[in-house]
This record gives C-alpha cells, sequence and structure tokens, in this order.
C-alpha cells in the first residue's frame, strides 16, 4: 500500500509552515535517509527525510506553499512493485500519522493552541492606540524583535546578551536580524553560563548601560537568580538611591508543549514577589511590543516573561513610529457583567475561549488581561470586581502562594463587600508538570476548568 | 622545535619575584602609611563602636590587609572601578570614600553612605567609582567583570579592580566569568586577597589548588603570586596587570598573600589559627609596620610620623562622633529608593 509522507513538526509547538523546496521527483528512487524536501517556518529550515524505501509516487503539496498544516500529506511514497494506479489506496492520512511519522503522531496529540491569532479575540479597543491607526499583521516573535531593534536604534546604551542570540538568531528566533544590523559589539552571544552572564549583565547596567539579557527560558534562569534579586533587585535600595540597574531579563516562561517539569515552570509568582523588580506577562502581540519597549526604557530591572506557545502566535500591531505600553496598567480586553476573569501571559487564551463559552449561557464574563504582575494594577480589578461581584484567576502556575491568591487577597481587601461569592482560582495542578500528553493536558488549565469555576462563583 | 608562540605572549604564573621590589618615594611611603593607617585606626574604631552596640549586624574587619587595596589604588587611574564583596571598609577609604559616611552608614544613619539602608556590607560611590560592596560570596566577580564588560563596550581604557577572598574562589561563577573576561579581552584584575581563612576553614581545608594565581590557567588567564604585606609589591603587579588589561590583552589575576588579624566577623571564635600564628604575622609582616620602618631608616623624624598618626586619628575620630549622632534616617525612607 503507498506510504503517506506527513508534513512534519520542527518543533513540539509549531503548527503549519512552508514547503520550501522539493529535491526529489515524482517518480525517482527513494531509499529510506533520503532527503526529499525543505520545510521552514519563520523560525528555522529543516530537511524532510524519508523514513520509508520505493518510489515518490506523487508530489501532493507543491513546493513555494505557505502555511501547510503539520501532519497534512505532502507526497506518497509507492513500495516497490506498486505503481501510480495504487496511489488511491493510500491510507486516510490520520490512521497512518502514528507509524511514518513519529514527531507529527505525537503533535497530534500535543495540547497545541489554536492556530486562531490570539488578539482577534480581544473586543475592546487599546486606549494606548490612537483611534485610525494602521495596523500591521505580526507575529509575537516579530514585535519582540522590533521592539528589540527600535530601541537599539534609539539608544546606542543597549545591547542584548544571551546564549545564540547572535549567529544562530535566537534559539527561538526572537532576535533574528539583531546581529546583522547591531554587530557583534552589541548583540552578544554568551557561554551556556546564565549565572555568570546574568551577573556580567547586572555589572554593565550599574554603569549605566541598558542590556536586554536573553534567558533560554526562564527555567535555565534559576542558576542567575542570584543576581537577579541579590544585585540587581536590591542595589537600588542598598545604595540608597545612587546606583540602580536598568536591565531587562527576558526570555520564555512556563509551558511550552511536551518539554516535561525542568523545562515547563511559570516562574511568575516567584518573581512577583520581589520588591525592586518589575515583572511583565503579555498575551497580545502589540502589548508585547509596547510592553518590551518600555521594559528596556524602564529605569529598573525587569523581568519579561514570554511564552513560546505564543511566538508564532499573530496579532494586529499598531504602526505608530514609537509605541510604547505603560508598565503597570490591566487591560479590560471583552467586557461584561457578571463575573470577572484576571489572567495574563498564555492564561488568557483559556481566559477568552472561556469567555466565549459562557456567552453562550448568557454569562457576560469581563475578561482583565493584567500585562503586568508587579506593579500589579488593583484598581482595574477591583473596579470590575465592584461591578460583576465575583471572581475567577486564570494562571498555569501553581495555586499555592501564587498570583492567583495574590489577586485574591487584594479583592478581598478592597472589594470584599461586593463580593457575591469566594474568588475561584484555576492553576497549574499541583504537580511538577508530566511529559505524556494527556498528562501534560490535565496538568495545564484549561478553558473548561475557567468555565466551571465561573458557572460555580454564579451559582449556575 | 620552535617554543610555542602562544607562551611567550601570555605572562607566566610567576612566584613572588626573589627581589625586592621597586622602591617608592618618600611622597609615595608617606601616602602609603596615612593610607594604610586610616584604615587601620577606622577599623579599630568600628571594632569598639560594635563592641559598645552602635554598630549592628555583620561587620568584617580589614586589619592586615591594608596594603593590598592601599597598593592597588596607587597602580590605578581616574575611572577606575573597584568592587569587592563584604570586607568593604578598606577599599571605600582608599578609593577617598568619606570616613564619615562610611562609619555613619556602619551606624545606620541617614549620613551613611547609603542612608543607613545599606549596612557595612553595602556601600557605594558612583563618584569614587566604587561599586560594592556585595554580600553574597562570589557575585561581585560575575559584576566587576561586567563593569570591565561596560569599559570594553564603551573603549575608554578603564580597568575593573575586582577584589575577593580565597573563599570566593571557589563559587563557580567566578570561573564562568573567567571564561568570559578572558574570551572577550575585558579589562578585568581580579585580585584574590588570600588571607589563608574563609571565616574558619583554611585554604588547605578548602582548596584543592592553593597557589591562587593558577585558577585561571584553564582560560589563558595570566596570574601572579603577590606579597600583599608589601604595599611597593602590591603596586608593581597592580601597574602590570593594570598595563596587561589596558593593551586590550584581556584579564589578570594577582593573588595577594594577606593575612586577617581579627576574625572573620565579630562572632569569631578563633578556634582555628593559634594566637601565635596571628602574633607572628603582625611582628614580622605588618604592612604599616614595614613602611614606618623604612621610613626611619631614611631618616624621616619620629614627630613628622605623629603627626601623620594624628590627623587619621582626628578623622577617625570625628567620624566616630559623626557615626553616632548623626540622625536615623527618617522613617519615610523605608518606602524610598524601591524603584526610581
Amino acid at each position: 500500500m503507498p506510504i503517506q509522507v506527513l508534513m512534519p513538526a520542527l518543533s513540539p509547538t509549531m503548527e503549519k509552515g512552508n514547503l520550501a523546496k522539493w529535491l526529489k521527483k515524482e517518480g525517482e528512487a527513494i531509499k529510506s535517509g533520503d532527503v526529499i524536501a525543505e520545510i521552514e517556518t519563520d523560525k528555522a529550515t529543516m530537511e524532510v527525510e524519508a523514513t520509508d524505501e520505493g518510489t515518490l509516487g506523487k508530489i501532493l503539496i507543491p513546493e513555494g506553499t505557505a502555511d501547510v498544516a503539520v501532519n497534512t500529506p505532502i507526497a506518497t511514497i509507492l513500495a516497490d512493485g506498486e505503481s501510480a494506479a495504487d496511489l488511491a489506496k493510500a491510507p486516510a492520512p490520520a490512521a497512518k500519522a502514528a507509524e511514518s511519522a513519529p514527531p507529527a503522531a505525537a503533535k497530534a496529540e500535543a495540547p497545541a493552541p489554536k492556530a486562531a491569532p490570539a488578539p482577534q479575540a480581544v473586543a475592546e479597543p487599546d486606549p494606548e492606540v490612537p483611534a485610525g491607526t494602521e495596523m500591521v499583521t505580526q507575529t509575537i516573535r516579530e514585535a519582540l524583535r522590533d521592539a528589540m531593534a527600535e530601541e537599539m536604534r534609539r539608544d546606542p546604551d543597549v545591547f542584548v546578551m544571551g546564549e545564540e542570540v547572535a549567529e544562530y538568531q535566537g534559539a527561538y528566533k526572537v532576535t533574528q536580524g539583531l546581529l546583522q544590523e547591531f554587530g557583534a559589539r552589541r548583540v552578544i552571544d554568551t557561554p551556556i553560563t546564565e549565572h555568570g552572564f546574568a551577573g556580567v549583565g547586572v555589572g554593565a547596567a550599574m554603569t549605566g548601560l541598558k542590556p536586554v539579557v536573553e534567558f533560554m527560558t526562564f527555567n535555565f534562569a534559576m542558576q542567575a537568580i542570584d543576581q537577579i534579586i541579590n544585585s540587581a533587585a536590591k542595589t537600588l535600595y542598598m545604595s540608597g538611591g545612587q546606583m540602580g540597574c536598568s536591565i531587562v531579563f527576558r526570555g520564555p516562561n512556563g509551558a511550552a508543549a511536551r518539554v516535561a517539569a525542568q523545562h515547563s515552570q511559570d516562574y511568575s509568582a516567584w518573581y512577583s514577589n520581589v520588591p525592586g523588580l518589575k515583572v511583565v506577562a503579555p498575551f497580545s502581540a502589540a502589548d508585547y511590543k509596547g510592553l518590551l519597549k518600555a521594559a528596556i526604557r524602564d529605569p529598573n530591572p525587569v523581568i519579561f516573561l514570554e511564552n513560546e506557545v505564543l511566538y508564532g502566535h499573530t496579532g494586529e500591531v499598531p504602526k505608530l513610529d514609537d509605541f510604547v505600553i505603560p508598565i503597570g496598567k490591566a487591560r479590560i480586553v471583552r467586557t461584561g457583567s457578571h463575573v470577572t476573569i484576571i489572567s495574563w501571559s498564555n492564561g488568557m487564551t483559556y481566559a477568552l475561549k472561556a469567555a466565549d463559552e459562557l456567552a453562550k449561557d448568557g454569562i457576560e464574563a469581563e475578561v482583565i488581561d493584567l500585562r503586568t504582575l508587579r506593579p500589579m494594577d488593583t484598581e482595574t480589578i477591583v473596579n470590575s470586581v465592584k461591578k460583576t461581584g465575583r471572581a475567577v484567576t486564570v494562571e498555569e502556575g501553581w495555586a499555592q502562594s501564587g498570583v492567583g491568591a495574590e489577586i485574591a487577597a487584594r479583592i478581598m481587601e478592597n472589594a470584599f463587600d461586593y463580593l457575591d461569592a469566594p474568588v475561584a482560582r484555576v492553576a497549574g495542578k499541583d504537580v511538577p508538570m508530566p511529559y505524556a500528553a494527556n498528562l501534560e493536558k490535565l496538568a495545564l488549565p484549561s478553558a473548561a476548568e475557567v468555565v466551571e469555576a465561573a458557572k460555580a462563583v454564579c451559582y449556575r | 622545535m620552535a617554543a610555542p608562540k602562544k607562551a611567550a605572549a601570555t605572562s607566566p604564573h610567576d612566584k613572588t619575584d626573589g627581589g625586592s621590589p621597586p622602591e617608592f618615594t618618600r611622597e609615595q611611603e608617606l601616602k602609603a602609611l596615612r593610607d594604610m593607617l586610616l584604615i587601620r585606626r577606622f577599623e579599630e574604631k568600628a571594632g569598639q563602636l560594635y563592641g559598645m552596640g552602635a554598630i549592628g549586624g555583620f561587620c568584617h574587619l580589614y586589619i592586615g590587609q591594608e596594603a593590598v587595596v592601599v597598593g592597588m589604588q596607587m597602580a590605578l587611574k581616574e575611572g577606575d572601578q573597584v568592587i569587592t564583596g563584604y570586607r568593604d571598609h578598606g577599599h571605600m577609604l582608599a578609593t577617598g570614600m568619606d570616613a564619615n559616611g562610611v562609619m555613619a552608614e556602619l551606624t545606620g544613619r541617614r549620613g551613611g553612605y547609603s542612608k543607613g539602608k545599606g549596612g557595612s556590607m553595602h556601600m557605594f560611590s558612583k563618584e569614587k567609582h566604587f561599586y560594592g560592596g556585595h554580600g553574597i560570596v562570589g557575585a561581585q566577580v560575575s559584576l566587576g567583570t561586567g563593569l570591565a564588560f561596560a569599559n570594553n563596550y564603551r573603549s575608554n581604557g578603564n580597568v575593573s579592580v575586582t577584589y575577593f577572598g580565597d573563599g570566593a574562589a571557589n563559587q563557580g561563577q567566578v570561573y564562568e566569568s573567567f571564561n568570559m573576561a578572558e574570551l572577550w579581552k575585558l579589562p578585568v584584575i581580579y585580585v584574590i586577597e588570600n588571607n589563608r581563612y574563609a571565616m574558619g576553614t583554611s585554604v588547605s581545608r578548602a582548596s584543592a589548588q592553593q597557589d591562587f594565581s593558577k585558577r585561571g590557567v584553564s582560560f589563558n588567564i595570566p596570574g601572579k603570586q603577590v606579597d600583599g604585606m608589601d604595599v611597593r609589591a602590591v603596586k608593581a603587579a597592580g601597574e602590570e596587570a593594570a598595563a596587561w588589561c589596558r593593551a586590550g590583552k584581556g584579564p589578570y589575576i594577582l593573588e595577594m598573600q594577606t593575612y586577617r588579624y581579627r576574625g572573620h566577623s565579630m562572632s569569631d571564635p578563633a578556634k582555628y589559627r593559634t594566637r601565635e600564628e596571628v602574633e607572628k604575622v603582625r611582628h614580622d609582616q605588618d604592612p604599616i609596620e614595614q613602611v614606618r620602618n623604612r621610613l626611619l631608616a631614611a631618616k624621616v623624624s619620629e614627630a613628622d610620623l605623629k603627626a601623620i598618626d594624628a590627623e587619621v586619628r582626628d578623622i577617625v575620630n570625628a567620624s566616630a562622633d559623626f557615626a553616632q549622632h548623626d540622625p536615623e534616617p527618617d522613617a519615610a525612607e523605608l518606602w524610598t529608593d524601591v524603584y526610581r
């Protein structure tokens, strides 16, 4: 029976890619291990190797096709003795996926977010953007890159350092093109020594330079957390205001997909606990751009928590010469009167989906994207809860001593008399992140859990 | 076979040179004496104030090690930065920071360098290019490497003098920093103040490689052991290292062989070494007595030396007076300087 070749995934978070080139023609003999095609995403390129022997029967997706979804059949391979007439016998793609393309098969069950661009769910116009502003569609990855490039053009003291930020173009391709534009003096590949290079960055910042330190993930920043907290966050205070530290620590935080416990932790609560730090965790592409620019300009150390799952998501970013969003302001992205849902970063994915579901049942949820965790915009939360009388927090991190717990406490302190129900928390389960796809899905929050929590606080 | 070129290009890991270091001029001897005496008397006074309860928390005295910072400072140029760990009062005074401001910080008063919010281990002076005063063992090594990174970024010709002890020399981030400093040819002098004890653990009990000048060997960083009790040897080594850095050749390690007379901090049990050991160093190697004896041999009068003593005592007494009478910080200061 002819074998189908499926569009592979380059990473656990890839959803689609471009078929750049076919290296074999229809009718050509293929051995296992032959490179038959090249595929690419905005992040990387990869060669597709044949895992079966035979003849390339039919190319199903011509080269140059963009946005081919992962697991789409891209070609068929005929085994010895088979002919073009057998092509019709090719199995349904889903059935064959598990055997012929292991990474793609894993992907099929992975709890990947839907391809729907995140910010399109945003109902409320952004108050920071003047009416009539032209918008450009960008991935979050591009928005971050542009934010850094714009700030580097504006201020020669801004530089970027981290693992693979320069020649490799960023482990997640966030720093793509920066080396070419700004050179090796300002885009610096470091050895794999988080503790050391974080300290080097802080020392440079003490002299007035403005480093953007990229951690390949915040999981690795645990090695550097002494420098972040003891040196960056506390020096201004310890010096009586004499010596501060304008520095951004940025990189993906929290769960990606299928990378298990040591690469999946959400550090929102850890950093938001520390006075002297500002902590930003945006969701929309526009916020990623505007807040990173604000973070780079901020005279204080800023922890900029990104989310790998969101990097490839697209959104509308205002086409303005200098689009900066102030740190410390939450945003109401959907108005409603029955319950307030508060989240940030990828938690917003569940919150917004849940709001759509709830609307079908006649529950109008007000959804707040916190955007900044420290300083926290208590006023926006409290004003909303005074209106709705009910609140649900949504976070991927653990519940104990989490940001949701902090929000609940602030609501209790500031709007106790307005509450019609106890605040509900939806959070990551109280376990290290498991690897198995089904367990991972269970460990993370879901829209269904948010719906359930919202209904519970509405006594529905 | 020709000798490898690389060996010639990097300085060997010298032992302390056998001969005497270059002589000081009379002015240099007098300055060294005065600056070392200021540190000694200041630290003695700090010890007294600690005993009286005027200084709280941790207080790590520099007595015995004065030649290291004074000699190094004599080798530096305006703009060179200094950063160190928690045994930092001597470094601050050597960079020219005001004794009143340092002592008032020790007593936690508003006139202290950090408005009373930093204490003994956390003081800074932008004006004097002193970058702290750091309480986490080894952290200043990465930070000091960052100062050098900034010098390199700005091409300003300045050198970062990064001090740490024999204890900190075993921290992991020290080697992460060594690697980057040599890789990027950063102008940093790593001054390892080997005072023989990390708290109460002697070098022989904590360090597999006890020759700290060799700690950069696997990174190709040259190093040198220096008699850290002889201010002239320190200055000469400092100048050599600074020239190396300023020539764009990267970092340099100086192991200063020195000794701390007092305990690690004020609550030291003093059980890990003998009284005789301390007395022998004081008697044979005291950095201040070495200079004083040379000056006397050169026919400087006792009266001239007493005048220096008197000047230093006046500064120290005034600082103690200031530090005890300056008001505590205003309660509102609790909330300032968290962000700017």
